[in-house]
């Protein structure tokens, strides 16, 4: 019993980070219709840089992360307008291939300047373990859930109520009418490749601070795909729900059916619900059912 | 006569051309709207008259010609700056924020005139907004008044049946305060009375508000009841233009519709 409690505490912990993440994916999504296969490697820069703020310039934490959420920012706008922009009416998939170009050449530069060791994450949160109840939380998990969750209220508070994120909802809907309205549409583009990079870049620092930075670490980017078609591409509260069910399920996979088989089957769990998903309920759990009428 | 003309139009159109690839979807239009009245804009399917409301509100760029809104040229300022210009529209299929409730889609109307900075947005409530905000529920009662669509206000937009649908549109498009207000077939897919009340609606927001209205609209009877003036497009090109009894007579028209025999065929490409 004691195990099971613990291991779904874990599996929520890494499920609200996953969520954040998913939040990225669907707010450039619901804007601009495009999936951004970089994601991951938004994450993994995010981290990168967080950690060179700490270590090379010997900022404070709460600096280091600022510093790395304007960067993001920053890389948002640079990227929607050099690569993403020219782009515009171009046949989706397309815009999709660049993407996945896009994340390979920011992996290159990564190898180039951070090269491909294995680091462990300057400490940035209290390295006691939390005790909850009869469950043990490890102090990364726990304090970077409590920001991946704080950092998703942030955005949605912004999306649901602030005029910019009332203007996004209305793009999100109908671009032409957004238009009539006086909105503009690629300030609205921009805006959104600006939150989903902040909002991976916060997922990064928070993963790098578990489980160490590499290279390599923007493959949790694929994971997050699994979660944000289980909950539908374009539902916010899909992406957070389902980033929960998602990091739940690998736990429990990793508890019960590991050791059946001997191993693995927690890392493929995920794309095994990402297969039956597309089968049964293509558009996830909150996705918009799309009905073509002519 | 130039001169004289040109001071009394609110809104010219000089000369537009538009085309897609080969096809000349505007070739040459050129006309003007007066400062208060309903000018409609008809013609047969394919004439070209949504391509010309597009690109008064630029959703188009014509490769030739200008518009010309209030003595200032307008053909090359951004698609969004048009709505604060005072220019809203309503298009031919209902193109609504769907999810939302009718009212604020209402609200949305009234974005464009907001001018605390993005971010602040819903955050600062000093005086001038509070005042703002005053004056904008006061124009969205005004609003859901004159439309008739009080029941309504909190219903989810998609869920409520077409003519309605074309009503909130209306209204959205009201809520921008426009000085003129393109109309895109508001009374397609319309029953009788639905229609009937679509024309009353118009009149009261032509009369009522003083705002100049550009119309595109298939019915007929509702065309020649309420307009000022009409003009008629026939692939891309104006071929008539004035009052309601001098179109209802045009030759050149009566061809159009109706067609003609040496017409009908060289349109089939013999």
């Amino acid at each position: 019993m004691d195990i099971l409690i613990q291991v779904i505490i874990t599996g929520l912990a890494t499920g609200g980070v996953y969520g954040l993440i998913a939040l990225g994916f669907v707010l450039i999504y619901k804007a601009t219709s495009v999936l951004n296969l970089a994601m991951g490697e938004f994450m993994t820069l995010g981290a990168f840089i967080c950690m060179t703020f700490l270590l090379q310039l010997n900022s404070p934490f709460y600096l280091a992360f600022i510093l790395t959420l304007l960067t993001a920012c920053v890389l948002g706008f640079v990227i929607e307008r050099i690569i993403l922009r020219p782009l515009i009416g171009e046949p989706i998939i397309s815009v999709i291939m660049v993407t996945i170009g896009l994340g390979l050449i920011l992996k290159g530069l990564m190898y180039m300047i951070w090269t491909p060791t294995f680091r462990t994450f300057p400490e940035i949160f209290p390295p006691k373990p939390l005790l909850l109840g009869f469950a043990v939380v490890p102090s990364g998990l726990f304090w970077g859930f409590i920001f991946a969750i704080i950092a998703t209220a942030v955005f949605l508070v912004i999306f649901k109520y602030s005029r910019t994120g009332v203007a996004m909802r209305a793009t999100a809907n109908d671009q032409q009418a957004a238009l009539s309205m006086g909105i503009s549409v690629r300030w609205i583009f921009a805006l959104a490749w600006c939150f989903g990079a902040m909002a991976s870049v916060i997922g990064g620092i928070v993963i790098g601070n578990i489980s160490g930075i590499s290279v390599y670490m923007g493959d949790v980017g694929l994971k997050v795909l699994a979660v944000i078609i289980l909950g539908g591409l374009d539902s916010i509260g899909g992406a957070i729900l389902g980033g929960l069910i998602i990091g739940v399920l690998e736990n429990l996979t990793g508890l019960y059916i590991d050791p059946l088989i001997g191993g693995g089957a927690k890392g493929i769990a995920p794309f095994f619900v990402l297969v039956i998903i597309l089968m049964v309920r293509p558009y996830g759990l909150f996705g918009k059912e799309l009905i073509e009428r002519v | 006569m130039q001169m004289e003309d040109n001071k009394q139009y609110q809104l010219r159109l000089e000369d537009i051309h538009l085309s897609f690839g080969g096809l000349q979807a505007l070739n040459g239009v050129s006309t003007g709207v007066r400062k208060g009245e309903i000018f409609s804009i008809i013609g047969p399917n394919g004439a070209g008259k949504t391509c010309l409301l597009n690109c008064i509100n630029r959703f188009y760029h014509p490769e030739k010609g200008s518009v010309i809104l209030e003595g200032r040229d307008i053909s090359r300022i951004k698609p969004h700056k048009i709505a604060a210009l005072g220019i809203a529209r309503t298009f031919q299929n209902v193109e609504l924020f769907g999810h939302m409730s009718v009212l604020d889609n209402i609200k949305l109307g009234a974005h464009v005139h907001l001018k605390s900075g993005s971010l602040s947005g819903g955050i600062y409530y000093g005086k001038s907004r509070r005042e703002e905000i005053d004056l904008r529920s006061h124009i969205e009662a005004k609003i859901v008044d004159l439309l008739e669509i009080e029941h309504i206000r909190k219903s989810v937009v998609h869920s409520l049946p077409y003519g309605l649908q074309k009503r909130v549109e209306l209204a959205r498009a009201l809520a921008m305060r426009p000085r003129i207000l393109l109309l895109d077939e508001p009374a397609t897919g319309m029953n009788l009375e639905e229609t009937e009340d679509m024309a009353r609606f118009i009149l009261d927001i032509n009369e009522e508000w003083g705002v100049t209205i550009v119309l595109i609209e298939h019915d007929m009877g509702v065309v020649m009841d309420i307009s000022d003036r009409i003009c008629v497009l026939d692939f891309g090109q104006k071929i008539a233009e004035g009052k309601p009894d001098e179109i209802r007579h045009n030759e050149q028209v009566i061809k159009a519709y109706l067609g003609e025999e040496d017409i009908t065929y060289s349109r089939l490409g013999a």
